[in-house]
């Protein structure tokens, strides 16, 4: 693989999927010491949100520490040079969280729906490119789709007004011949002023080897997250792939050294608990479950005595989607009769 | 002199062809017309092909025959963006609106929780808010009466299927007519909605799960009871209404899981969230049939 010269657009996602690994629970200080330190080493995108979005803070996903205004009232003024993206869920955030966002600074806009169902973002979409914002859609758990299901979703969110779209593996269940032939029908067909982008989890493994089979199918944006903060067994971890494409002398702009001590002195400390792939995390990649359900099913197990691996697989057996977390606490309620627990 | 009130449909789409089915099973509603604005639709062919008088230019084409066939009810299955018209003419002769498009002009209205009221008050135009509100809001209802709710936040998961292109258009509008009549209706101080569309084949059943935060320590025992009488009214309409799983109390959480299965007259059974909207639309009418029967209203006078 050749990456020498490619250009390539790192995304940190440790204030926002981390969010997930942190049960929303990051402060307002942690969250702009993390921010300014990936400012310094050059990363030019941070997201920060709740887990879910703009509008996450539900029973349903977890009360977050701090409101999505408080966080991002205090880490976009403290940027440099660094832009800072909000991510919209339709049918869970709305249009106003959006404005909210741009009035405090937030320059790139991600609206985020299930692969097959583009449609629910065209009143997000077109108002985020109306307001001229970086406006990116983001088509989640895309193992579920083929890939001309998955082009013909993008085409639409690209109708809408998006100037990127995102492939994202929310399940990390991808391996690497599966991300090149998407991304590579993504870049062969849409509009080449379109960019292309890659999500990764690391439930299986496969976070660094994903990330660089998008690259060299034609991704320029790639999410990951400083120590891998991030749902199930998390993220890309940035520090590392920005290791590898130093070696591979691909174009990233980041300082790798300061970047370690990022994920070393400020993210690593703060972990609940260590980011890795566990039984658990490793079960949502290989049964293509939606990462944030990993802490969900492992609470459910301790409440219901229903192992947090045999709800995974069952969800995953079911077709379950993103957002879809109350389902594992109903799925352990029923299970937990079947086997006369409660 | 027979005690049904006639009535129109406006919208000869899926919500329509399923109301007006189970139109005709009804003791206390009769169909007569069927509103459309294109002659060529298979919806208004449908209706012709049940005997059911139709036209094809709109709620005007309705107007000229309002008090000949004495129609006092009309059902509107169309969208928002027409809907207030709509109501405004209807109304003017006399007909009771009940709206199934998101526009909202009237006040909220959930049958087990609030359609005595608005009947026994004559409403001339009643919204039934959105499937999930149908769904839920019942559930929210039912733990409020036992005790102040803080805070309630429902989930609704529908099929991609049946999920039309009105909702994907403006999703905004399901979570923000959701969470305020969870409000306005629930009794909750402070209502959130959180609408999922599920791709999955075959189609899942529409499930909704309700989450209430309690002021105080939740009375387990009469909220259990009156969740588990507020699901057998909601039964007696859609009877495919299922609690699932709970009450379940955690410190001041008190959360109810449900699925809810169609009667499967025109919409497929998984789209319980269609069928829920119909049936409801077709219980507020027929509850103000009752109430003119009995006296307790008058409809508006006709020479």
């Amino acid at each position: 693989m050749n990456l020498k010269d490619k250009k390539v657009v790192l995304h940190d996602m440790s204030l926002r999927d981390g969010m997930h690994a942190k049960r929303h629970q990051i402060t307002v200080d942690q969250m702009v010491d993390i921010a300014t330190g990936l400012d310094e080493a050059g990363m030019p995108l941070i997201e920060v949100t709740h887990g879910d979005g703009l509008g996450g803070t539900s029973v349903n996903y977890g009360f977050p520490a701090h409101s999505d205004e408080e966080y991002l009232g205090a880490v976009v003024p403290k940027m440099k040079n660094a832009k800072v993206s909000a991510l919209l869920l339709p049918g869970i955030g709305t249009v106003d969280h959006l404005r909210m966002a741009k009035d405090l600074g937030v320059s790139t806009i991600r609206v985020a729906t299930h692969c097959t169902e583009a449609d629910v973002s065209e009143q997000h979409i077109g108002l985020a490119a109306k307001l001229e914002m970086d406006t990116v859609g983001f088509l989640m758990m895309a193992h579920m789709a083929s890939p001309e299901k998955i082009l013909e979703q993008a085409k639409l969110m690209e109708s809408y007004g998006a100037n990127c779209i995102y492939c994202t593996d929310s399940a990390g269940y991808m391996l690497p011949d599966e991300v090149s032939e998407k991304i590579g029908l993504l870049r062969a067909e849409l509009n080449p002023t379109t960019e292309i982008g890659f999500h990764g989890h690391h439930n299986m493994g496969m976070a660094i080897a994903n990330s660089l089979a998008a690259v060299d199918a034609g991704a320029v944006r790639i999410d990951g997250s400083v120590a891998g903060l991030g749902a199930g067994a998390g993220n890309t971890p940035l520090e590392v792939f920005v290791a590898v494409l130093e070696r591979m002398g691909a174009d990233h702009g980041i300082d790798l050294y300061k970047i370690m001590d990022v994920a070393e002195d400020r993210v690593v400390p703060l972990m609940d608990q260590p980011i890795r792939v566990d039984r658990d995390a490793l079960t949502l990649g290989y049964a293509g479950v939606y990462s944030s359900f990993l802490l969900f099913a492992k609470r459910a197990e301790a409440k219901y005595g229903i192992q947090a691996r045999d709800l995974l697989v069952e969800l995953g057996r079911r077709g379950t989607v993103g957002g879809q977390e109350d389902m594992i606490e109903d799925l352990a309620l029923t299970m937990a009769k079947e086997k006369g627990l409660i | 002199m027979s005690k049904k009130l006639k009535a129109a449909i406006i919208g000869p789409g899926n919500i329509g062809t399923d109301l007006l089915i189970k139109m005709f099973r009804s003791e206390w509603i009769e169909p007569v017309w069927m509103v459309g604005i294109d002659p060529e639709s298979d919806g208004l062919k449908r209706a012709k092909e049940m005997g059911i008088k139709t036209t094809a230019e709109g709620v005007d084409g309705l107007l000229p025959h309002v008090i000949e066939d004495d129609i006092r009810v009309a059902f509107d299955a169309t969208s928002a963006y027409v809907h207030a018209e709509n109501s405004r003419k209807l109304n003017e002769l006399g007909v009771i609106m009940v709206d199934l498009t998101p526009a909202a002009i009237g006040p909220y209205c959930v049958p087990p929780v609030n359609l005595k009221q608005h009947a026994k008050e004559l409403e001339m135009n009643v919204n039934m808010v959105t499937c999930g509100g149908q769904a839920t809001i019942p559930m929210v209802a039912a733990v409020s009466q036992v005790q102040p709710v803080e805070y309630g936040e429902i989930i609704a998961t529908v099929s991609s299927r049946s999920a039309g292109p009105g909702t994907r258009k403006n999703i905004d509008e399901f979570t923000r007519t959701t969470a305020g009549a969870v409000e306005k209706v629930g009794g909750a101080d402070k209502g959130k909605a959180i609408i999922i569309i599920n791709p999955a084949e075959p189609p899942l059943i529409m499930r909704d799960t309700v989450h209430c935060l309690t002021k105080d320590t939740p009375d387990e025992a009469a909220i259990t009871e009156s969740v588990h009488n507020m699901i057998k009214e909601v039964q007696k309409y859609v009877p495919g209404y299922r609690l699932v799983n709970g009450p379940v109390f955690d410190g001041n959480r008190v959360s109810v899981f449900l699925e809810v299965e169609g009667l499967g007259d025109y919409l497929p059974k998984y789209a319980g969230n269609l069928d829920i909207m119909t049936a409801a639309g077709l219980r507020t009418a027929e509850m103000f049939a009752e109430e003119a029967a009995n006296g307790t209203i008058t409809l508006p006078a006709r020479g």
